[in-house]
C-alpha cells in the first residue's frame, strides 16, 4: 500500500466546491453541492485500537461485510473505487468514488466523482475513547438525492433511512471487530407459519 | 426435531421443525437433555412481551450435550455436557470485559428495535421475542448456541441434570438479586416479594450471603411453605396490614433490602389490570410499589422481576425521600456460573428443591397452563425432550 503522502499527491487537483481538509486541524468539512443535501452522522465505540479498525475500512472491499444493503465495491486504484448499490425495481445506483483524505489510523474521507447520479461524500474518523477504552468511530455521510421538490421530500425521508443504515453498518462493524462475527438468526430453526415462509 | 412454539396469547404448540445448524463460526449445537419453563416465559404466554411472532421457538433454561461445533470454537468440544446461560454474550465488548454480560453490545441482530424503545440494547436472549434478538429457544430437542466459548459451562462431575439445570437462569437470577441487596452478614433483613422460582433462589441466596432474616411474601400456600422450609418468615400478601407487619418484624425499621421477584404481572391491583388490558400501561407494578414503600430509609431495592415498558403510580417520592438505592436488570448470568456450580458441588445448595413438575416436552402446552394458573402446586416445570 502506498504511503499516505504519496496518496495525497495523487489526489486530483480539482476538488469540488466546499471540500476542505487539513491534516491535524479541525475535522474535514465535506459539503455536497446544492442545498438539499442530506447529512447523517453516527458514532460507535469499539474495544480495539484504531489501527486494525482503520485497516479494515481502508480496504474498501471489506465494507460489504458490514453494509447490510446489497452493495458491490470495486477498488480500481489506491484512491479510486466503483460503488454499485441495488435499488428498487432491479435497478442499481452506481458511482465512482475518490478518497480525498487519508490519515492512517485517524481518518478517511471520500466523495463521489462529479456527475454521479447521487452526489455523495463522507468521512470515517477514528479517535481514542476516554481512558484508552477503545476507539470512537464516527461516520458522517452527505448526499444529494436526485433533484426537484420530490427529491427534497425523498431526501427528508431517506435521511432517516440513511441514518438507520449507517447506524446498522456501525453496529455490524463493531460486532465483527469485537466478537469476530456478525450476529444472525437467518437460517435458524423456526415453527410454522414462519417455517413455511422460510422454505 | 420437536420444539415448543409460541402461536399467540395462551397458545403454545409442539411442532416438528428443522434441526438447528451452525450459522456462525462461534456457534455450537446442543442436544438438549433437560429444559425448563421460566416464570418469565409466562409473560410471553400471557402476550405481554412485544415483537413475538407465531412460530417462534421458546425456552431459555436448558442444558445438554454438545453435538457439533463451529470452526472458531476452541474451549467446548463435541461430547461436552453443558448448561447454557440464557444471556447470549460475545465476550469481547466493553460490558462483557466488565462482567456485565447481560449488557453485551454484540449479540442482538435486531439491536435497532430495542434501541428505539430503550435507548440502548443489551444482550440477546434465547426464545424471548425479536426485540431481544429473535434467537430460537431451548424448549426443543436441539438448540443452536452462539458464542459457545463464552456462555456454556461444562459439567464435569457426575450429577443429575436437575441439580445444575437452573444455573441457566433462575439460580443466578435469584443470587444476583440477593447480591444486589448489599447484605451485611448477620445483620440484614431482606424482604422478598414473589416466591416463584426466582424468589425461592433469592431467599436461599440471601441466607447464603449471610442475611439474618428473610421475609417471604406471596399468596400461594405452597410457595410460602417452600420459602419457610429455607428458613424464611412467610407473609401472605393479601393481608391488608402488610407494611405494619413488615415493621413489626423489623423493630419498626423496615427491611434493609426489598426484592421484587414478581415483575410486570403482579396481582392485587384492579387499576393496573384494567390499564394493562387496555394497553394503557405495559406492566402491573403492584409488588414494586409495595416494596418501594416498605424498604427502610437508606435501604436497597433489588428488582430481578421482568419489566418491559411503562409503569404507573410509582411512589418515586418514597424512594427519593428515603434515599433508596435501586438495582435491577437482566442477570449477568456468566458471572455466576462457576461460583454457583462450586456451591452446588460443595453441597451448599441443591437447586432441584424447586422442581414440582416433570413432564415430556410434548406436553409443554398443558404444563404452561398449569404453571400460569398455579394449579396443582406448580412452582417449576422441567421438560424432558427425549420423550
Amino acid at each position: 500500500m502506498p504511503t499516505p503522502n504519496s496518496l495525497k499527491r495523487n489526489i486530483p487537483s480539482h476538488p469540488p466546491t466546499g471540500i476542505a481538509s487539513r491534516k491535524g486541524l479541525a475535522p474535514s468539512k465535506i459539503v455536497v453541492t446544492g442545498d438539499k443535501g442530506v447529512k447523517v452522522s453516527r458514532s460507535v465505540t469499539v474495544q480495539k485500537p484504531a489501527r486494525p479498525l482503520y485497516a479494515f475500512w481502508r480496504n474498501l472491499e471489506n465494507l460489504p461485510q458490514v453494509i447490510k444493503h446489497p452493495v458491490t465495491i470495486t477498488v480500481r486504484s489506491p484512491i479510486e473505487s466503483h460503488w454499485s448499490v441495488s435499488a428498487p425495481g432491479d435497478r442499481s445506483v452506481e458511482w465512482d468514488a475518490l478518497i480525498i483524505n487519508d490519515e492512517p489510523d485517524r481518518l478517511i474521507a471520500w466523495r463521489s466523482r462529479e456527475a454521479s447520479e447521487i452526489a455523495n461524500a463522507g468521512t470515517v474518523r477514528f479517535e481514542p475513547a476516554p481512558g484508552d477504552e477503545g476507539t470512537e468511530v464516527t461516520v458522517t455521510l452527505e448526499y444529494n438525492p436526485p433533484g426537484g421538490k420530490a427529491g427534497a421530500a425523498l431526501a427528508k425521508l431517506s435521511g432517516e433511512e440513511a441514518g438507520q443504515q449507517v447506524g446498522e453498518m456501525l453496529r455490524r462493524f463493531k460486532a465483527l471487530m469485537e466478537a469476530g462475527e456478525i450476529p444472525t438468526t437467518e437460517g435458524q430453526s423456526v415453527g410454522a407459519p414462519q417455517r413455511k415462509n422460510q422454505q | 426435531m420437536k420444539a415448543v412454539c409460541w402461536m399467540g396469547k395462551k397458545q403454545m404448540e409442539v411442532q416438528t421443525v428443522d434441526d438447528p445448524r451452525i450459522l456462525n463460526p462461534r456457534d455450537c449445537i446442543v442436544r438438549i437433555t433437560s429444559t425448563a419453563i421460566c416464570g418469565s416465559d409466562l409473560h410471553l404466554y400471557d402476550g405481554y412481551i412485544p415483537t413475538m411472532m407465531k412460530g417462534d421457538i421458546l425456552g431459555h433454561e436448558f442444558m445438554g450435550e454438545v453435538v457439533e461445533i463451529g470452526s472458531a470454537v476452541k474451549k467446548i468440544k463435541v461430547g461436552d455436557r453443558v448448561v447454557v446461560p440464557f444471556t447470549i454474550s460475545c465476550g469481547g465488548c466493553h460490558h462483557c470485559s466488565r462482567q456485565e454480560w447481560s449488557c453485551c453490545d454484540n449479540t442482538n441482530p435486531n439491536g435497532a428495535l430495542v434501541e428505539a424503545l430503550y435507548g440502548y440494547g443489551g444482550a440477546a436472549l434465547y426464545g424471548y421475542s425479536h426485540m431481544m434478538g429473535g434467537y430460537a429457544g431451548g424448549q426443543a430437542q436441539y438448540a443452536r448456541v452462539p458464542f459457545a466459548d463464552v456462555g456454556p459451562i461444562k459439567i464435569e462431575i457426575d450429577i443429575p441434570d436437575e441439580k445444575v439445570l437452573f444455573l441457566s437462569d433462575v439460580f443466578p437470577t435469584g443470587y444476583m438479586a440477593a447480591e444486589n441487596c448489599n447484605i451485611e452478614r448477620g445483620r440484614s433483613t431482606v424482604a422478598v416479594w414473589g416466591c416463584g422460582p426466582v424468589g425461592q433462589f433469592a431467599i436461599r441466596s440471601a441466607f447464603l450471603l449471610g442475611a439474618a432474616k428473610v421475609i417471604a411474601i406471596d399468596n400461594e400456600p405452597e410457595r410460602l411453605h417452600m420459602a419457610e422450609e429455607a428458613g424464611a418468615i412467610g407473609l401472605n400478601d393479601e393481608d391488608d396490614d402488610m407494611l405494619d407487619r413488615l415493621k413489626t418484624l423489623t423493630g419498626g425499621r423496615g427491611p434493609d433490602a426489598a426484592i421484587d421477584a414478581v415483575g410486570m404481572e403482579a396481582h392485587g391491583s384492579t387499576y393496573d389490570n384494567v390499564k394493562q388490558t387496555l394497553k394503557l400501561e405495559n406492566d402491573r407494578p403492584f409488588a414494586l410499589r409495595q416494596a418501594m414503600r416498605a424498604v427502610r430509609k437508606g435501604g436497597t431495592l433489588s428488582v430481578p422481576g421482568v419489566y418491559s415498558g411503562f409503569v404507573d403510580k410509582i411512589p418515586f417520592g418514597a424512594a427519593f425521600s428515603k434515599g433508596v438505592t435501586m438495582k435491577m436488570g437482566q442477570t449477568h448470568t456468566q458471572r455466576y456460573l462457576r461460583p454457583l456450580l462450586d456451591m452446588i458441588e460443595a453441597g451448599q445448595i441443591d437447586p432441584s428443591f424447586v422442581v414440582t413438575h416433570r413432564v415430556p416436552l410434548t406436553r409443554a402446552p398443558e404444563a404452561y397452563a398449569t404453571f400460569a394458573e398455579k394449579k396443582d402446586g406448580c412452582i417449576k416445570v422441567v421438560l424432558d425432550p427425549s420423550c
